[in-house]
């Protein structure tokens, strides 16, 4: 009953999306206040359905209804509750329905905090809004049903992949899709300015909170995806430029670029093309995504069980969102002249620098993903790109936007020289100076690390730099406190971001130090590995919910003194019928001391240990990036969306 | 700042649609290749692919009542064969073993190489379970393996009649593999 409800709830939220997307552009289009009206209560009753339906998967999984497919194919009444719930989004077609409930959120959003916008604006980003929906519910219910029936019911489930069975990925999609799906907002925005043919500086403060959200929470989620590989995986790596992690890396980038390019919009109603494209590629970017998770054309960790079919009506799905995005820019873009106009050096300037060069970073890093497959199908050629080449291509583009990252935000609007900016950076680049030749005093002649360190020196400096000089804390420090609280939280914000990015460099950097060691081990023999004493004390068998395990009991010594004891598992599922290993990690935020346990041989073991130095600073960094945003986000600037005389001129409808 | 909308950045407006439609038609025409078995992102790439099959010459298996195997047998072919590396000491091998009994129960003609397996011990894999192979060559050194770049075993080589290596699978074949890979390329190659 419960599954065939959800069922109907997601055909209704279908209805729903397409009466949306008539009511929205027929209202637009007639300038019908009563139709436009009608947009924002068919977004809440379009989230209601949509979130009906999701509710109704997550109770099918919570009491184990092995009568759904889906059900059965991905869990299993043992397993723990916060992995039934999340196992309800662990499949391709529950992630489906995450996907368009969030999409639903995003319209629910906009409605709620949308009260400001032109009705017609408003109209129109619903009805693109829904028309996006429409095309991923047809894609649920015609392909991908997650609430199909099994008869007779199967006697428990299939159960989980292990390996998923973990915090860290259970909160992971989520997160990314708010990105994701997130970038839907300003790609409906830029669809509706394409309609009317306008931008302006309000657009670009509508688009802009959008940007930053979405660019948030897909922060947070690849920088969670990161961290599960690293401590789950078990190989002490963090990114592997495996091309589904590319995938969710290119609408970040363009999504970074897209908020930037808003404020330069916002500013100066320059750069509206640029932004406009920018916002209809950073959710582009997110479909490819999509496509290459779902479709089976690439390999990888990450693929959903694929079926070519429903690649062919993701692709048709693109054709249509992507395809008649870009022909609609290509029609109606020529009409958007900027007004404003700015030096090449300025505030400006550095933003289209910046621009520039995340895209081409983008760019680099699509080549690389795609370049395989397009060899492949045009050439007969297999090849592999990998590390070597993202990280070679990378290097000399991340160089400059370092660089420039520290000057752009001392130069002033419209008209900039240099000389003064680069006159205040001088105790920033002494700092850059200290931390390359304190990397090269400590671990010697490392160049890559310490260009690393000098880089991230560089950027927190910067950034403190930037608030030190917006607050003329040495030029005037009495009147420092209050300027501190009369400074809008988006100066605030941008700084904790980008000082948020050089935390995330100096993880980066500790790692390109890490060291590790396989070794083989009886019990009672030990290793050094930097500094530390490494002794295996005993291997035994543990028992848990659904897994027995061989856990190793290693301790860790320094000069004689006992620091820590690591217990690295190695996990059996009998019933998934696979092994995982579970690393041990001890983290002094300095470096985090890594074991896993392998093979075990002769009553001796197999260890791996890992020295990684500042390795959480990663993830840290990635934390302090969606923060700044976040405090960005509640800029009191921010929320007042609309000029005054915008909403004098058209009556306010609730 | 330019101002007017001239005709170069009027071409240049169209170029996301033009790069968007390229790369949408070539994802197509993958999605295609995915049914067909034209495209195949899984397989182990392999140096040799559309090349000759490196040179070897191997000795039989005594007691299997089966030809010898040397690269010059395959040349010349009246149609496509599989070539399988096998071991009785491993397991995977076993799980494919009832698909190339079906392959070659239909009739396709399968050759194969005893890998680093002494002769009476694969011997007695194959009176066990059956020998679904026409020719036997035994490689006790792993000589011929490392020629062919193998991966492990088992590991299963499509070569077309001209005697090019047109696909290769590194671990055991299943059902999937089977009937998605082995039995279109058989029938593109013939």
């Amino acid at each position: 009953m419960i599954p065939e409800l959800g069922h109907f709830a997601l055909a209704l939220a279908l209805a729903l999306s397409i009466a949306q997307s008539f009511v929205g552009l027929l209202g637009a289009r007639w300038a019908d206040a009563r139709l436009m009206g009608a947009t924002g209560p068919l977004a809440a009753s379009i989230l209601i359905a949509t979130g009906g339906a999701f509710a109704c998967l997550i109770w099918s999984f919570v009491t184990n209804d092995t009568t759904v497919a889906n059900v059965v194919m991905n869990s299993h009444s043992a397993k723990p509750l916060l992995y039934k719930v999340s196992g309800s989004w662990g499949s391709h077609e529950g992630s489906m329905v995450l996907w368009v409930l969030i999409l639903a959120l995003c319209g629910g959003a906009v409605a709620a905090f949308g009260q400001g916008l032109p009705s017609v604006l408003h109209a129109r980003v619903q009805a693109v809004l829904a028309l996006v929906g429409v095309g991923f519910l047809a894609f649920i219910l015609a392909t991908s049903n997650p609430f199909d029936r099994v008869w007779p019911p199967a006697p428990d489930g299939h159960g989980l992949n292990p390996i998923l069975q973990d915090p860290g990925l259970a909160f992971h999609p989520p997160l990314l899709y708010l990105g994701y799906v997130g970038f839907a907002v300003t790609f409906a925005f830029a669809v509706a300015a394409l309609l009317e043919g306008r931008v302006d500086a309000a657009w670009g403060r509508w688009v802009r909170p959008w940007a930053l959200a979405a660019w948030s929470f897909l922060t947070l989620g690849i920088a969670l995806g990161s961290w599960w590989a690293y401590y789950e995986l078990g190989w002490g790596g963090y990114w592997f430029w495996d091309p589904v992690e590319n995938a969710s890396l290119l609408p970040w980038l363009a999504g970074c670029a897209l908020l930037h390019s808003a404020v330069v919009v916002e500013k100066r109603e320059a750069l509206k093309t640029w932004t406009v494209f920018l916002a209809l590629l950073a959710f582009g970017l997110s479909l490819l995504g999509t496509f290459l998770v779902r479709s089976g054309v690439l390999t990888s960790v990450h693929a959903f069980a694929n079926d070519p079919a429903r690649g062919v009506f993701i692709l048709g799905l693109l054709g249509c969102y992507i395809g008649g995005g870009f022909a609609l820019f290509a029609w109606r873009a020529a009409a958007m002249v900027p007004t404003g106009i700015f030096a090449p050096l300025s505030r400006e300037g550095a933003l289209v620098l910046n621009n520039l060069l995340l895209c081409s970073l983008a760019a680099v890093v699509l080549a690389g993903t795609l370049y395989p497959m397009f060899a492949d199908l045009l050439l007969g050629e297999k090849i592999s790109v990998g590390a070597p080449f993202f990280n070679t291509a990378t290097l000399p583009l991340v160089v400059p936007l370092v660089l420039a990252m520290a000057v752009g935000p001392l130069l002033p609007w419209k008209r900039a020289t240099l000389w003064p900016a680069l006159l205040r950076l001088w105790w920033v680049a002494l700092a850059g100076v200290g931390g390359y030749l304190g990397c090269l005093a400590i671990a010697g002649a490392r160049f890559g690390p310490a260009l690393g360190f000098a880089a991230a020196c560089w950027l927190i400096a910067a950034a403190g730099a930037d608030i030190s000089d917006r607050l003329a804390l040495f030029s005037r420090p009495r009147a420092a406190w209050a300027r501190a609280k009369g400074l809008p939280r988006a100066a605030w914000g941008a700084a904790i971001a980008h000082a948020g990015l050089g935390v995330m460099i100096l993880g980066l950097a500790g790692m390109g130090l890490a060291t590790d060691r396989l070794v083989l081990l009886h019990p009672g023999e030990s290793a050094d590995l930097a500094g530390n004493t490494y002794t295996l004390r005993r291997i035994e068998d543990v028992n848990g919910a659904n897994f027995t395990a061989r856990q190793a009991i290693i301790e860790v010594s320094r000069q004689g003194q006992p620091r820590v004891v690591l217990a690295p598992q190695k996990r059996n599922f009998p019933l998934a019928r696979m092994t995982t290993s579970e690393a041990a990690i001890h983290t002094t935020w300095l470096a985090d001391l890594y074991a896993v346990l392998g093979e075990e041989r002769e009553g001796g073991a197999v260890l791996r240990l890992h020295h990684n130095p500042l390795a959480p600073w990663i993830w840290l960094g990635a934390a302090i990036m969606a923060l700044g945003s976040a405090l960005s986000l509640s800029d009191r600037r921010m929320r007042i969306s609309a000029p005054v005389r915008k909403l004098a001129k058209e009556a306010v409808r609730a | 700042m330019s101002v007017s909308p001239g005709p170069r950045r009027r071409i240049l407006l169209f170029a996301p649609l033009g790069i968007a439609a390229a790369a949408g038609a070539g994802f197509l025409v993958m999605l295609r290749g995915l049914s067909s078995g034209a495209y195949n992102p899984k397989g182990v790439p392999s140096a040799l692919l559309g090349k000759p099959v490196p040179e070897f010459d191997l000795a039989g298996l005594v007691g299997a009542d089966r030809p010898t195997l040397t690269a010059a047998m395959l040349r010349d072919l009246e149609r496509p064969l599989l070539v399988n590396f096998f071991a009785s000491w491993c397991v995977p091998c076993l799980i494919e073993h009832p698909q190339l009994m079906r392959l070659a129960a239909d009739g396709v003609p399968i050759m194969g190489i005893a890998y680093k397996d002494k002769a009476t011990e694969a011997l007695g894999f194959l009176r066990k379970h059956g020998t679904p192979y026409q020719r036997i060559g035994v490689d006790l050194p792993g000589r011929v393996g490392i020629e062919w770049g193998l991966y492990g075993v088992p590991e299963t080589y499509l070569i077309d009649r001209q005697g090019l290596i047109r696909w290769r699978y590194a671990g055991p074949l299943t059902e999937d593999v089977v009937k998605a890979d082995v039995a279109p390329l058989l029938r593109r190659y013939a």
